[in-house]
């Protein structure tokens, strides 16, 4: 579902990602962990389709990165910023997306979105009088309003209390649960670690650690995590 | 199937406006913006020294530009809040067709300000602007198009740097000056009662530029966002 080759994307002199090299089939969760400037959202960036990588290769769901519009419409992608309008309501933002990804029946897919989401009895509240945790639970449903075969997260606990992360958290597994392929960063290794089916951590733009199923430990993965950030392993 | 580049774009020219509506923060500023400039340009005009109708041209377009200038600023504003943008890139939809649509909605953003404008230019001054309301109109919706193309090119070349609000009017109003000129032109002769012949040469320039810069504009716009 998910292959990157070589990727590495450079700013100007500076290389923001270097060398990434990893595969997932659909239903997989890949957890990014790392520091501030690791790289982490860059990656998702490139894999979203909205920057180019300056050398590798890759494919999300089929298509070729960059990709182009068929490309966009096989991913959802969440980031800690809402990516809302908060003049408009929860059902305005879900509905507008729909259109936009050429849903059929927009209407119906926003109603039904803000129920699974529990938001149907605020679905005509502007978005800025929402709580951080209900502008969440809107944007998740805005990303995933066309079934997107993949999803990418970026940082989407943030900001949540632990109502919202559980609630944000078993959405999460049920995309999974549905065979849809989840690429999440997240600087909460427990969090993370609670979805996924392979876990990365990301440093200076390399992914210097890859492990996949049983190897994961739980148990140990914050140390090894500390081990390769903070003494670079 | 994802929507052409033109349902697209009203769909996005919708939504801007939708905002703009409930807010109307932009408009009502850009309205009073309007309003003061006539009433100042009004109490330093000495009608001795200038007549109405060769001063009121050269107002009603410096209000334009300027009033335009803060719709413009606020069109990809928007979007760079809880980076709503990324929501709009990450579509299937083609980049010309966000252009388009904050072009449209700019437009309407625009016409709405000179709708305000021009009975204040005619009050204030006395000439005999809505008596040709036909021709007034053609001319200010070609002169808007061209303001608008190149405004919303550079609202979106600036809404990523930290001097934007500088950077807009500095980078527009060059671009400004092709579209301003004619429409000044026109105004005049059409205020002075000139036969129709005169005002047609400087319709024509106008519409030539609107297809240079409306052309120009929608290609050179995908390169503007990308990163």
């Amino acid at each position: 579902m998910i292959t990157a080759q070589g990727l590495s994307r450079r700013f100007g002199g500076r290389t923001a990602v270097h060398d990434v090299t990893f595969s997932l089939a659909a239903g997989d969760v890949l957890a990014i962990f790392g520091p501030n400037g690791a790289g982490k959202t860059t990656l998702l960036r490139m894999l979203a389709g909205l920057l180019k990588p300056s050398e590798g290769t890759g494919s999300v769901a089929g298509v070729a990165l960059p990709g182009g519009a068929e490309l966009r419409a096989a991913i959802g992608y969440i980031s800690h910023a809402s990516m809302l309008y908060g003049a408009l309501s929860a059902r305005e933002n879900i509905e507008l997306a729909a259109k936009l990804f050429g849903v059929r029946d927009p209407r119906g897919i926003s109603t039904r979105a803000l129920e699974r989401m529990e938001l149907h009895d605020r679905a005509d509240t502007p978005v800025r009088l929402l709580s951080r945790g209900m502008q969440q639970r809107v944007s998740i449903a805005r990303a995933t309003v066309h079934d997107p075969l993949v999803v990418l997260l970026d940082e989407p606990f943030t900001g949540l209390d632990d109502s919202g992360s559980a609630a944000l958290g078993a959405h999460l597994a049920m995309l999974r649960a549905t065979g849809t392929t989840l690429v999440l960063v997240t600087h909460s290794i427990a969090e993370g670690l609670a979805l996924a089916t392979h876990a990365a951590i990301m440093r200076d733009g390399a992914l210097v650690r890859l492990e996949k199923g049983e190897a994961i430990d739980p148990a140990t993965y914050l140390t090894v995590y500390r081990e390769h950030v903070t003494h670079g392993a | 199937m994802a929507p052409s580049t033109l349902s697209a774009a009203f769909l996005i020219a919708r939504k801007d406006l939708a905002i703009e509506f409930r807010t109307r923060t932009a408009f009502f500023s850009a309205a009073v913006f309007a309003l003061l400039g006539i009433v100042i340009f009004y109490f330093a005009w000495d009608p001795t020294a200038v007549a109405s109708i060769d001063l009121a041209p050269g107002v009603l377009w410096a209000i334009f530009t300027f009033s335009g200038l803060l719709g413009l600023q606020r069109s990809f504003g928007i979007e760079q809040a809880d980076r709503a943008i990324d929501a709009l890139l990450g579509a299937p939809i083609t980049r010309e067709s966000i252009y388009l649509g904050k072009a449209m909605a700019n437009l309407v953003f625009v016409a709405a300000v000179q709708v305000i404008a021009i009975p204040a230019v005619q009050l204030f001054y006395g000439v005999p602007l809505l008596e040709n309301a036909a021709l007034l109109a053609l001319i200010a919706l070609l002169a808007a198009i061209g303001l608008v193309a190149v405004g919303t090119l550079f609202s979106a070349m600036a809404v990523n740097t930290k001097l934007a609000e500088m950077l807009l009017p500095v980078l527009s109003l060059l671009f400004f000056v092709p579209v301003v000129i004619p429409a000044a032109q026109a105004t005049a002769r059409l205020i002075a009662g000139r036969p129709g012949s005169e005002i047609v040469g400087w319709l024509k320039l106008l519409v030539a530029f609107d297809i240079v810069f409306v052309a120009a504009c929608t290609l050179a716009f995908p390169f503007t966002i990308e990163e």
